[in-house]
């Protein structure tokens, strides 16, 4: 090739982007109210598969996140149970720990709940995460066995102090499940799929279990009486032992 | 320019192990694990003869472990022809360790040897250039030994006990335990040395009263700092370069300045724990890194992954192969003074990539895909129909738009052409790997020479250029880009459906008692992990074998001679990641 021949074609190809920003990226171009031309469940919008140049007016205006995306986890409570959040009541998280044992740079500490005998109850008193030691890795959410943990779509977590503020506790880890619901459609879906099915297989395994009862000739009703009475007393201590943590947190602060 | 090569299959690692056992009769012993242990004193004559008698002319790996009553040294050797590396160990006591030093048989052992005495105390003798890599000079311990401890130590494993159950939040730095923050010195060490250092023996390979010897007027070379702080370094790198006028006589890369002891930290983490870490080495490429943890760890467990995660593996790692040299194409312009605008448009399907993997894995870098026995998730719904248009249409038209644009530029050629020169001979002594060994002429790829997942179904070619110069890595790596897309195109459609996870999904995994070298074939070269297990539940040793890091080995090799303009030009072609040089 002669010489100078390669810049010429360089200085083309330059030339060819930048009037296609006029020809074809312009003219692509959302309106600047920022409906991206809707890309949902894209990642991002990928505004480079959809074509066209945009500029995106953040803050004011934000790139959707795909679902899996992941930043810090939170606490998932169901909210249906009508317990507000400062009780502990509807927090699915059973102090199990495996988050804790699983999290790679252990930044997740997990106070669990005692009863008034001290036996450990599958219940949280007091949860922290570290969000400075936090690496997002996700491995919480997935090993998770009782879905309490999410992964979630917030990474906006500037703060003026860089100590107590990223210590996120109980409190303000706390989502509703309906926030989860929402970030996590898919993920949802699956978890209440398989919950009903769970319920279902449980349900006709009780199904047969009361047949072959009143074929050995037990008395249901008395078995389902007495099986109410042990949820009433369990739920008597879980509320002893609220109140009992209430009384002390007052009492100490 | 690129001519497309394959390579012929080589002897069993059990074969040559039983060969030279035969050859060498006493003088080396072969273990329960099929590995050659031989004493230190032996060691340099079966080095010799494995590699003058037996083709292996390529030290892949080397490292050493520490078993608390002695140290003992490992190799992994292999033939540039291909095939799984032979082991070979030898123990030395650790009250004074010293083994003999194989930089005079593999010049590739330099940094790997450095790194082991760096880390483990172990003295190289014959070594010409023995002192610290990745710590500072004045540290004092020797990190990975067993007993070492590091800043704010807490406990020997995770998980710690802290968390749970009465896991009340403290700040590591507020609950000082024993250790504290443990900055020791070494005796003699006021830190008066710090900014005025006095050299001493070995301990700068820059004597300046050499420098000044065999020049007329006793001022003519010079010493150079580039980095650590310098545009061209791609992060925190130092290359000390001795001048003469304007041609570079010698030079040294200094790094470890991001140094975070990822293989201490990897020995404390569950074995699931490593493998968000993996991401954090090569982080233009992470999904290849995860691909070579899980395959050490499958390996060692005996893990078979269901054919979907096959393709998923393959599939990602190849979306990361291409992005990756996407990348290092558009910066080693960058470094050429083409500011920004190949870049921009190099990046543009790169970003598109990560875009993919962030709708696949939940992030665009730190992905933490991979699991043992498979991958985390399925693909989601989207993601197919995107990744064909990619693959199908728009990623051909950028590699040509590359193509086009640079591989017949003449300003290029000019400052790519004949400057960095690296024969095939010397290529393979340094251990390089990846393009820049293939560039050289040598056609080894960890895909075809040792393969791994299911590289085999699918028809490609290992792509390899001549010249051995900066121009001839760039060639290759366009013409990998093309393969890889290749291979997509075999993967994409043949995608089965089925499970995506062999075995049970668990965070705690047992591994059984043994050690694994598993590699694979990064963008940047022949990515290792050697992993010892002792059957607990973290690894004992946890070994990173670095391709950037060992490929700098070569670096002064390459600039000697050229002007500190081409050192630029250079050290953009090896494509250094310092995420993965410093570890």
């Amino acid at each position: 090739m002669g010489y100078g021949m390669g810049v010429l074609k360089g200085m083309g190809i330059t030339f060819r982007h930048m009037i296609e920003t006029y020809t074809i990226g312009f003219k692509l171009q959302p309106s600047a109210a920022g409906d991206l031309p809707a890309p949902t469940g894209v990642a991002g919008g990928m505004p480079t598969v959809t074509g066209g140049m945009q500029t995106i007016q953040y803050p004011e205006e934000k790139l959707p996140v795909p679902e899996r995306f992941r930043y810090l986890p939170f606490l998932l409570y169901d909210e249906e149970q009508g317990h507000e959040r400062a009780h502990f009541d509807g927090v699915r998280c059973t102090a199990c720990g495996i988050c804790a044992k699983v999290c790679p740079p252990q930044c997740i500490w997990i106070v669990q709940g005692k009863g008034d005998d001290g036996k450990p109850r599958p219940v949280c008193t007091e949860f922290y995460i570290d969000s400075s030691i936090c690496m997002s890795c996700g491995f919480c959410a997935e090993y998770c066995p009782f879905d309490a943990i999410k992964m979630d779509h917030e990474f906006e977590l500037s703060s003026y102090e860089r100590h107590e503020s990223w210590v996120y506790d109980l409190q303000e880890l706390l989502h509703p499940v309906a926030y989860h619901a929402a970030i996590h459609p898919t993920d949802y879906a699956r978890e209440v799929e398989e919950t009903r099915a769970k319920d279902e297989a449980k349900r006709t395994r009780d199904a047969a279990k009361a047949a072959a009862a009143v074929a050995a000739g037990g008395d249901p009703v008395a078995d389902a009486a007495a099986a109410e009475e042990a949820k009433r007393l369990k739920m008597e201590a879980r509320e002893r032992m609220l109140a009992a943590k209430k009384a002390k947190e007052q009492g100490g602060g | 320019m690129t001519k497309q090569t394959d390579v012929v299959a080589a002897p069993a690692p059990a074969d040559v192990v039983a060969a030279v056992h035969k050859q060498l009769g006493e003088r080396v012993t072969v273990d329960d694990g099929g590995a050659l242990v031989v004493g230190p004193s032996n060691l340099i004559d079966v080095v010799r003869a494995l590699r003058d008698d037996h083709g292996l002319d390529y030290l892949a790996n080397l490292t050493a472990v520490d078993w608390l009553d002695r140290f003992e040294v490992v190799y992994h050797l292999c033939s540039s022809a291909g095939g799984a590396p032979i082991v070979l160990k030898t123990t030395t006591d650790r009250a004074n360790p010293r083994v003999p030093s194989l930089f005079g048989i593999y010049p590739g052992a330099d940094f790997q040897e450095r790194e082991v005495y760096d880390m483990f105390g172990i003295r190289f003798a014959g070594h010409p250039n023995l002192k610290r890599i990745l710590m500072w000079e004045g540290f004092a311990g020797w990190p990975l030994r067993k007993d070492w401890r590091e800043a704010y130590f807490e406990q020997e494993h995770k998980p710690l006990t802290s968390r749970w159950p009465d896991g009340q939040f403290f700040f590591g730095e507020d609950k000082l335990t024993d250790w504290g923050s443990n900055t020791k010195l070494p005796p003699a060490y006021t830190g008066a040395e710090i900014g005025r250092p006095k050299p001493q023996e070995g301990q700068y390979v820059v004597d300046i009263d050499a420098l000044r010897r065999g020049t007329s007027f006793g001022s003519d070379r010079l010493v150079v700092n580039m980095g650590p702080q310098h545009p061209s370094t791609h992060g925190v790198f130092q290359m000390r370069l001795v001048l003469d006028g304007e041609t570079v006589v010698d030079l040294e890369p200094v790094m470890g300045y991001m140094h975070r002891n990822h293989e201490k930290i990897g020995e404390r983490n569950l074995w699931l724990g490593n493998m968000p870490f993996t991401d954090r080495l090569d982080y233009i490429a992470q999904l290849g890194s995860e691909w070579g943890y899980a395959l050490c760890v499958e390996r060692m467990m005996g893990l078979e992954v269901p054919e979907r995660a096959e393709y998923i593996r393959v599939i990602m790692a190849e979306l990361n192969r291409i992005q990756s040299h996407f990348w290092s194409i558009g910066f080693l312009l960058n470094d050429l003074g083409a500011f920004f605008t190949p870049s921009l448009y190099a990046i543009e399907e790169r970003e598109i990539v990560l875009d993919l993997f962030e709708m696949a894995t939940g992030s665009r870098l730190m992905c933490n895909y991979m699991r043992f026995g498979g991958v985390a998730y399925d693909l989601p719904d989207a993601f197919m129909p995107l990744v064909n248009v990619l693959v199908n249409e728009r990623m051909e038209r950028a590699i040509d738009e590359i193509d086009a644009y640079l591989t017949n530029n003449e300003i290029v050629m000019e400052r790519m052409k004949g400057v960095g020169v690296l024969t095939p001979e010397l290529a393979i002594a340094y251990s390089t790997s990846g393009p820049v060994l293939r560039g050289s002429g040598v056609a080894y790829d960890v895909r075809r020479a040792d393969p791994y997942g299911i590289y085999d179904r699918f028809d490609w070619n290992v792509v390899t250029a001549n010249e051995g110069d900066v121009y001839a890595r760039y060639a290759v790596r366009i013409g990998e880009m093309r393969e890889s897309l290749k291979i997509l195109r075999q993967a994409l459609p043949q995608m089965p459906a089925g499970e995506i996870l062999g075995g049970k999904k668990a965070w705690q995994v047992r591994v059984p008692a043994g050690e694994h070298y598993a590699r694979v074939e990064n963008p940047r070269g022949e990515l290792g992990y050697y992993c010892v297990s002792d059957g607990k539940a973290n690894p004992y040793r946890y070994h990173v074998r670095s391709p950037c890091f060992v490929n700098l080995t070569s670096l002064a090799e390459m600039c000697k001679g050229y002007k500190v303009a081409d050192v630029v030009a250079i050290l953009g072609s090896i494509d250094i990641v310092l995420g993965e040089v410093d570890r």
